[in-house]
């Protein structure tokens, strides 16, 4: 069992190559409890392959990582059984209605029907599909579709719920509503790692932020940090200097994480 | 793994699949009504002819009986992978495999759908069959036992089904591959014509092919009753294909679920 002073992720050294492709190159980076952390990247850069060895989806190629001090090669089932995840690709069952995708999850995580059943009536509820609990799947709007995905990743409370590009796709109140949602979930306990190509939403809603580029950490820290480390006013003007040749004095960034 | 848990996934798992179907309108209707068409259209069209030949049982309706049944599990576990194909390209699947539900549950749970499924539909031709005059000889227990060896052949094609599933990269190739096979084993097999009535090198193909002898053993219940050593050597058969067929399956998912 792991011990509250542990961080929710761990991730040391990790790297993951697909034939000569090198997605992720010594990554490293620490997920405190209770925190929203960010992972940034352009298309390719590993940030989902980092999420994916992160839920036991993929098996690293060196490294290490723990999730809620579980170790996620020896340990998958304990990790997956303490994590929540939000895929990037849109994974509804079209065909089942909002509470039956709820209650489908819950029995995939172990809840009996009866636990379900309450469980998904809580989250639809959290979420504010309640009114659209008996709708098909494939009949709600792109924002409450998210929603619901976001209601199923949360069957089983988890101690680290992932969100892959959680907003991609959608309009800017359906963007607005999903983080709202994501702060509440954050309130109730869970930490929250996300990837996301949208740097503004990433400064509204991370506490810490990793940029990642060609599988490799350029820099960790707050954006406040960041940015002031840079001179720059957003964190898109840190993102071209960190992936660029400007910010790549890993010691340095290093330093304040540990601070 | 504890048994609760595994009953928590069969139960949301196999609702999962029933719920879908309910909502497929289209698909309930041709489900219930193909075992029906096979029997009228198939037992009416051979019929006149076979009045000439020497066919087993003295009506082709009553010889056609086993055919339909055997025909129609085949055709639906043949088909039957390509909901987890779906779930694959939808990234449904990977969602399921990032739960701690056990990865077999994902498969054995579409198992025990198309056996139900097709059990169905077995039955529904062995009645409609009795509506139209076909008596068993092996009686009611006979009748399981039809249902037993038609769920027995499709678990060996649901396995080939599942391995296809994970063996392609879409369903754009699953279907003219099923679509190719499916034609080609139901005319080399005991369904429509006795093997004693077709060309030798048909007859020798059909020796080989595993529908004829799911056929053979419903047939031999309908037409003879229990006949022991026939039956066993049927349901040996059979397993030895699942067996072949798991092992296939076993080794692919195992690729595809990595």
């Amino acid at each position: 069992m792991s011990s509250r002073a542990e961080p929710a992720v761990e991730a040391e050294d990790l790297t993951k190559t697909f034939g000569a492709t090198t997605a992720l190159d010594r990554a490293s980076f620490t997920v405190h409890r209770g925190e929203i952390f960010g992972l940034l990247g352009p298309n390719g850069a590993g940030k989902t392959t980092a999420m994916r060895i992160l839920l036991t989806l993929l098996r690293p190629t060196a490294g290490r990582a723990r999730v809620a001090g579980l170790d996620v090669a020896s340990s998958g089932r304990q990790v997956r059984a303490v994590t929540g995840w939000v895929p990037q690709d849109r994974t509804v069952d079209p065909l089942l209605t909002t509470r039956e995708n709820v209650t489908f999850m819950a029995g995939m995580y172990h809840l009996s029907a009866k636990d379900g059943r309450r469980r998904a009536a809580e989250l639809l509820r959290q979420a504010g599909l309640d009114e659209h609990q008996g709708k098909l799947a494939r009949d709600l709007s792109g924002g409450m579709r998210r929603k619901l995905e976001v209601a199923m990743s949360l069957v089983n409370v988890p101690a680290v719920l992932f969100l892959d590009e959680p907003t991609l796709g959608l309009d800017i109140s359906a963007r607005r509503a999903l983080w709202e949602y994501v702060r509440q979930i954050r309130q109730s306990g869970s930490t929250i790692v996300l990837t996301t190509h949208y740097l503004d939403e990433a400064d509204r809603l991370c506490d810490r932020v990793a940029i990642i580029d060609r599988g490799r950490i350029r820099a960790t820290g707050t954006p406040a940090w960041l940015k002031e480390r840079c001179g720059a006013a957003t964190l898109d003007d840190v993102f071209l200097a960190a992936t660029g040749q400007d910010l790549t004095e890993q010691p340095a960034v290093d330093q304040l994480v540990s601070s | 793994m504890t048994p609760d848990a595994l009953w928590q996934e069969h139960r949301v798992l196999f609702g999962r699949w029933f719920s879908r179907l309910r909502r497929e309108k289209l698909a309930v209707l041709a489900l219930l009504a193909q075992p029906l068409v096979w029997l009228l259209l198939f037992g009416h069209l051979f019929a006149q002819m076979a009045q000439s030949s020497a066919v087993p049982g003295g009506s082709y309706l009553r010889f056609m009986t086993a055919g339909a049944v055997v025909m129609t599990t085949f055709n639906a576990c043949l088909q039957g992978g390509v909901e987890l194909l779906f779930d694959r390209e939808s990234g449904f699947l990977t969602r399921m495999l990032a739960a701690p539900a056990s990865r077999l549950s994902m498969v054995t749970s579409r198992f025990i759908y198309l056996a139900v499924l097709t059990g169905a539909q077995g039955l529904i031709i062995l009645v409609a069959a009795y509506v139209m005059g076909v008596r068993y000889a092996a009686g009611l227990t006979g009748i399981a036992a039809c249902l037993v060896i038609g769920a027995l052949f499709g678990a060996g094609i649901t396995a080939l089904s599942v391995a296809l599933a994970f063996g392609l990269k879409s369903h754009s190739q699953f279907f003219p591959i099923t679509g190719f096979a499916s034609l080609p084993l139901t005319f080399a097999s005991s369904a429509l014509v006795p093997l004693a009535l077709m060309p030798g090198w048909m007859a020798a193909v059909a020796r080989l092919n595993p529908m004829t002898y799911a056929i053979n053993g419903v047939r031999t219940l309908v037409l003879s009753g229990w006949q022991a050593g026939p039956l066993l050597r049927i349901t040996v058969i059979l397993a030895s294909f699942d067996l072949i067929c798991l092992i296939v399956a076993a080794v692919t998912l195992r690729r595809g679920l990595r």
